[in-house]
C-alpha cells in the first residue's frame, strides 16, 4: 500500500500535506481501497469553519457514506471541484488529483501532533 | 471501522475461497459473506455483460413430501402450488395470520409429491418452525439447509458457461424449471431462475463439493470473462429489477399486495393464511404501496431509511437505495402513501438534512437495452 514519506495522516485514515500555512487534505490509498469506487464526494464549502476531528464532508461509495474528518482547526480555503464530476479521481490518484480540500491552519503547529508515514504505515498493518 | 457483532458467525464451505480470492467479508444475518472481491460496478456490469458466480450457500432449502403435502403447502404459501408441473417453480410468499411477509421463497414441485422451497438465509430457521407449528398429517418436512452449498450463476453467458460445464448437447431447464444433472460422479439441482434480471441459474450440491465446484465454474468460466460476485453487486443488480429484499422492503409489517406483488397470490385460493387480509386489501386499497423511485440529478445516491418527501412532507422512508452502475444515477425503493404512489409522481429524498429531487417510475427501474 502506498504511503507517502512527505505527508501526515489521521487514524480516520485522511492524508495532510503542509503547503506553508495550508493544509492540503485526501484520503489515503489504504482508504480508497477499502471503499472501491467513489461514486459521490459531498465537498465542504469554502469559507467553512474546521473543527480538529469534526465531520467536514463525506465520500460516498455503491455501499456506503462514509465522513471525512478534519485533521486540524482552521478554515476551508479551497475544494476539489474536479471531484463533482469525477469522484472516482479518489481511487485512480488519491494522493494527487483526488485531494478533497485545503484549509487555512488556525495553528499550522497543529500538524506535529499528526501521524508520520511510518506510524500510519503501522497503524494499517 | 463497521464493529464485529458479537454473534457467532456462521460460514458457508466456500468462505476459504472468498478469503484466498481477497474478498471483503461482512457480517449478514448470522453470516459472514463476502460483499465485494474486487469492486462492485465492476461484479455489476460482469452480471449484465457476461456472467459472474455468486456464493448462495446460505439461502435455506427445506423440503416437504406426503400424500398431503401439495394440499398443505397450498395453505401455507401464496401462490397457487396446483399450477406446478413435476420440474416446475413460481416464487410465493409465507404469511402470518395478519397477511404480513414471513418470508419470500421459490417452490419447486420436484416429484409428484416433493417440494423443496428455497428460503432467505436469515429466515430458514423461522420458516421451518413456523411450518413446523403448522404440520398436518401425511407430510414430511426436512430442513437440509446445512446439506447443501448452492451458487447463482448469473449472466447473458450462462448458457455458454454450462456447455462448458457439462457437454455441448446439455440443455439446461427452461425459465422457472428445475433439473438434476450427473457431473463427475455428483448431482447438480439446477433451477433456471435469479435475482439479477439476467439470465441465469441457481444450483444446489453437497456442501462438501463447494470448493471443488466454485472454482471449476470460476475456471470454465474464464474466457468467458466471469467474476466472482458478493453481496454489493447482488444489491445493485437486484435493485435495478425492482426485486425487494426480505428484511428491507418486505417485512412482517408488509403484506404483498401493499409491496405491489398481487400477482404472486391466488386469491382464487379457497384457504391460506393471510388470506382474508389480503381479500380486503385487494378491495378497499391499501394505505400505502411499494414503489420504485430515481434520483433526476447527479447527487449522494439515496440509502434505507432516508426520508421521501412530498410537498413540503415527510410521507415515507426509502426501504432501499443505491447508486445504479448501469443507470449511473440513485434508485431506491419506498412505501408511500398511495394516492401518490404513481409514475411521474415527484418526490424528495432528505440526504444529510438536504432534499434532492426524484420521481417515481414504473418497474423495473433498469430495462435491457
Amino acid at each position: 500500500m502506498n504511503v507517502p514519506e512527505d505527508l501526515f495522516y489521521t487514524e480516520s485514515h485522511e492524508w495532510i500535506k503542509r503547503e506553508g500555512d495550508n493544509a492540503r487534505v485526501g484520503i489515503t490509498d489504504h482508504a480508497q481501497a477499502e471503499l472501491t469506487d467513489v461514486v459521490y464526494v459531498e465537498l465542504p464549502k469554502v469559507g467553512a469553519q474546521a473543527e480538529s476531528r469534526g465531520q467536514i464532508a463525506v465520500v460516498e461509495s455503491v455501499k456506503a457514506a462514509s465522513d471525512i474528518y478534519a485533521p486540524v482547526k482552521g478554515t476551508v480555503v479551497e475544494v476539489n471541484k474536479a471531484l463533482e464530476g469525477n469522484p472516482a479521481l479518489i481511487n485512480t490518484d488519491p494522493f494527487g488529483e483526488g485531494w478533497i480540500f485545503v484549509l487555512k491552519m488556525d495553528t499550522p503547529d497543529d500538524v506535529k501532533q499528526l501521524k508520520d508515514a511510518a506510524a500510519y504505515r503501522k497503524a494499517i498493518g | 471501522m463497521t464493529r464485529m457483532s458479537d454473534a457467532p458467525q456462521k460460514k458457508t464451505p466456500l468462505y476459504e475461497e472468498h478469503v484466498r480470492l481477497g474478498a471483503k467479508m461482512i457480517p449478514f444475518g448470522d453470516w459472514i459473506m463476502p460483499v465485494q472481491y474486487s469492486s462492485i460496478i465492476e461484479e455489476h456490469q460482469a452480471v449484465r455483460n457476461n456472467v459472474g458466480v455468486f456464493d448462495i450457500s446460505h439461502m435455506g432449502q427445506l423440503v416437504a413430501s406426503g400424500s398431503a403435502a401439495g394440499g398443505w403447502l397450498n395453505e401455507m404459501l401464496t401462490n397457487n402450488i396446483d399450477k406446478l408441473e413435476v420440474g416446475a417453480g413460481q416464487y410465493t410468499f409465507l404469511l402470518n395470520e395478519g397477511g404480513g411477509i414471513i418470508d419470500d421463497l421459490i417452490v419447486y414441485r420436484t416429484a409428484p409429491e416433493e417440494f423443496l422451497l428455497v428460503v432467505n438465509a436469515s429466515r430458514a430457521d423461522e420458516d421451518f418452525a413456523w411450518l413446523t407449528r403448522h404440520m398436518t398429517e401425511g407430510v414430511d418436512l426436512g430442513n437440509r439447509s446445512a446439506d447443501y452449498a448452492g451458487l447463482a450463476i448469473q449472466g447473458p453467458r450462462v448458457v455458454e458457461l454450462f456447455h462448458l460445464l457439462l457437454g455441448s448437447d446439455v440443455e439446461l431447464p427452461a425459465r422457472n424449471q428445475i433439473q438434476m444433472f450427473e457431473h463427475n460422479g455428483s448431482q447438480l439441482t439446477i433451477g433456471r431462475t435469479g435475482y439479477t434480471g439476467e439470465d441465469g441459474v441457481e444450483v444446489f450440491f453437497p456442501a462438501n463439493e463447494a470448493p471443488k465446484t466454485w472454482n471449476e465454474v470460476l475456471e470454465k468460466g474464464k474466457p468467458l470473462g466471469i467474476r466472482p460476485c458478493g453481496l454489493g453487486a447482488r444489491d445493485t443488480l437486484r435493485l435495478e429489477m425492482c426485486y425487494p429484499l426480505n428484511g428491507s422492503d418486505l417485512s412482517p409489517d408488509h403484506n404483498p399486495i401493499e409491496a405491489g406483488l398481487g400477482f404472486f397470490v391466488d386469491l382464487n385460493k379457497p384457504k391460506f393464511i393471510g388470506r382474508e387480509v389480503l381479500v380486503r386489501a385487494k378491495e378497499s386499497g391499501t394505505p400505502n404501496r411499494l414503489v420504485p423511485f430515481r434520483m433526476k440529478s447527479k447527487g449522494p445516491p439515496p440509502r434505507p431509511h432516508y426520508g421521501v418527501w412530498l410537498a413540503g412532507e415527510q410521507v415515507g422512508e426509502a426501504t432501499s437505495g443505491t447508486l445504479s452502475p448501469s443507470l449511473n444515477q440513485g434508485i431506491g425503493m419506498a412505501y408511500l402513501p398511495t394516492p401518490h404512489a404513481r409514475a411521474g409522481t415527484e418526490i424528495e429524498i432528505e440526504i444529510r438534512g438536504q432534499k434532492f429531487p426524484a420521481v417515481i417510475e414504473k418497474k423495473p427501474l433498469y430495462k435491457k437495452s
